[in-house]
């Protein structure tokens, strides 16, 4: 039996819609968009066709300043899939952005142990190996 | 309204790893036998309600199903909605016939999560999170209910001790029951020390994977007198569904149990001091105590404490999971709901021997699926 050569599993990455285009093309300009609808003055994550709130329709999008908070989040040590199981432990965090919309991602750039509830992270977009789609991503605020 | 619905009929087949079984040997031996407890023969059934299956996914489950063991009801269909679907098919059951469309409906799930998974485990897993806002960031489904308790614990609320007490507390629970998956005593320093999967949750923090099945039959209160077991009313039920994925969770303290609960107790008329026995979805040791009090049974921060002080043993203030749960009884996808709410029907008929609840006359089962997102509680009670 020859050895069948191992190759990097990839991490799983999305595939924009026609919706969720705006947000993952700003992600490759380092900026992230989330739609803010017209009607009510709510913002809303992750994009949608309609307003989760009172379904109106007229969505514009913003971009967000940076900064944000981690709500909350869980160092993982035992990774899903082998694609993550080199990055254990990583930090999967919700976070809430200063504009008002929560998304979750993982807390780069430090050491798991010291991200806490409460802690302030600013945006930043991570590359991926083997993909042309870069991720929103956090870091500490102060590094 | 005015009619009533009863569970006339329960069965759950051998649980752990039963490496001869399949999703579809599990189904016809968790039908039959509740078939049998219920005193009813498959053509007294004219409603079927089943769930999914990770190991033999099915365009249409109930079909596949019905024409296996040669049932042709009524009303057909299968619903996929996670840990919740148990509960979600009583709910239907009972509204059928309730309306009068049928008169037995059998609710059956079943999968061989444990030893027929093989290389598709992966796949599964890795289907668990939103495509694009979640699966590129690792999420795993523990860290995803971690971010709750993360919460609780910065509050306050919880702590370490906390969720290996509910651990402990369950495998004792599973020792008493004959055919329950894990047996072996833990003590608090085993869930303490236990490896960090997504902190705070440990290993013995985690529900158990298991081939098993389980069936109940929900019939019209007045076939009642013509069965051959007690017949247990389903008194209140109840759902609340808020999101699907853990970051559109309108909060991570407060979740649909909260109204499920309530529904299901002012539908029964009754309080939370009326609940004898409570068989409450444990994916994970901190999912029941948030649960617990997210539903209102203990106030904010009580309900660690309360087991850490043993109220929730089978002979304490509030008894929890007698069987040992999924975190110890077994779990075998929808089946692990089903679990729960056979457990609750066996505490009201006085049939649990060793685990017996004294005078249990009011059960609560409640099921969750998703992270927190769907939920489900059944009051029920002696008839
Ligand atoms: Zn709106």
């Amino acid at each position: 039996m020859s050895e069948v050569p191992s190759l990097p599993m990839p991490m799983p990455m999305p595939a924009p819609d026609a919706c969720s285009r705006p947000y993952w093309d700003g992600a490759n300009q380092d900026v992230f968009r989330f739609q803010r609808c017209r009607a009510c003055g709510r913002a809303q994550f992750y994009p949608r066709s309609l307003c989760a709130h009172c379904q109106g329709a007229d969505l514009g999008w913003e971009t967000a300043a940076g900064p944000g908070r981690v709500a909350s989040f869980s160092v993982i040590h035992r990774a899903p899939l082998p694609a993550f199981a080199s990055a254990v432990p990583y930090v999967l965090a919700l976070i809430d952005l200063d504009e008002g919309v929560r998304f979750m991602c993982n807390v780069l750039n430090c050491d798991p142990a010291t991200v806490r509830i409460g802690m302030r992270v600013r945006l930043c977009f991570q590359a991926r190996p083997g993909s042309t789609q870069k991720v929103p991503q956090v870091e500490p605020a102060e590094s | 309204m005015g009619k009533k619905a009863i569970i006339s009929g329960v069965h759950d087949t051998a649980v752990g790893a039963l490496p001869e079984s399949t999703c579809m040997s599990l189904h016809v031996e968790a039908a039959l036998g509740a078939l049998v407890d219920a005193g009813l023969k498959l053509s007294d059934i004219d409603g079927l309600l089943t769930a999914y299956s990770f190991t033999s996914p099915q365009l249409m489950l109930g079909g596949v199903f019905g024409e296996y063991v040669g049932l042709h009801p009524k009303v057909n269909a299968s619903i996929s909605m996670g840990g919740v679907t148990a509960g979600l098919m009583v709910h239907h059951a009972a509204s059928l016939v309730k309306a009068g469309i049928c008169r037995h409906v059998l609710c059956v799930t079943g999968d061989n999560r444990l030893t027929g998974m093989g290389e598709r485990v992966q796949a599964a897993l890795a289907d668990v999170g939103h495509p694009q806002y979640e699966q590129p960031y690792g999420m795993s489904v523990p860290a995803a209910f971690a971010m709750a308790a993360q919460v609780y614990f910065h509050e306050g609320w919880l702590n370490g001790e906390h969720l290996a007490a509910v651990a402990v507390n369950q495998r004792v629970n599973a020792a008493l029951h004959p055919q329950s998956h894990l047996k072996k005593p833990i003590t608090m320093d085993d869930v303490r020390k236990s490896k960090v999967i997504a902190s705070p949750l440990r290993m013995l923090d985690c529900c158990l994977v298991s081939d098993g099945g389980a069936a109940v039959v929900v019939s019209a209160a007045q076939t009642a007198r013509d069965l051959p077991r007690r017949a247990v009313e389903l008194l209140g039920i109840g759902e609340g569904h808020t999101h699907e994925h853990i970051f559109a969770a309108p909060s991570l303290v407060d979740f649909g149990c909260k109204e499920s609960a309530a529904t299901a107790l002012a539908q029964a008329g009754l309080a939370h001091a009326d609940i004898d026995s409570a068989h409450v979805y444990d994916c994970f040791t901190s999912t029941l105590l948030i649960t617990l009090e997210s539903m209102g049974f203990y106030g904010r921060g009580e309900a660690g404490p309360a087991a850490l002080a043993g109220e929730f043993a089978i002979g304490g203030r509030f008894p929890v999971n007698t069987n040992g749960g999924l975190l110890s009884y077994g779990s075998s996808g929808a089946a692990g709901g089903m679990f729960h709410v056979v457990e609750a029907v066996r505490q009201l008929r006085g049939e649990c021997a060793q685990r017996q609840v004294k005078d249990a006359e009011v059960a609560l089962a409640h099921t969750l699926g998703g992270i927190f997102s769907g939920h489900c509680s059944i009051v029920m009670g002696r008839l």
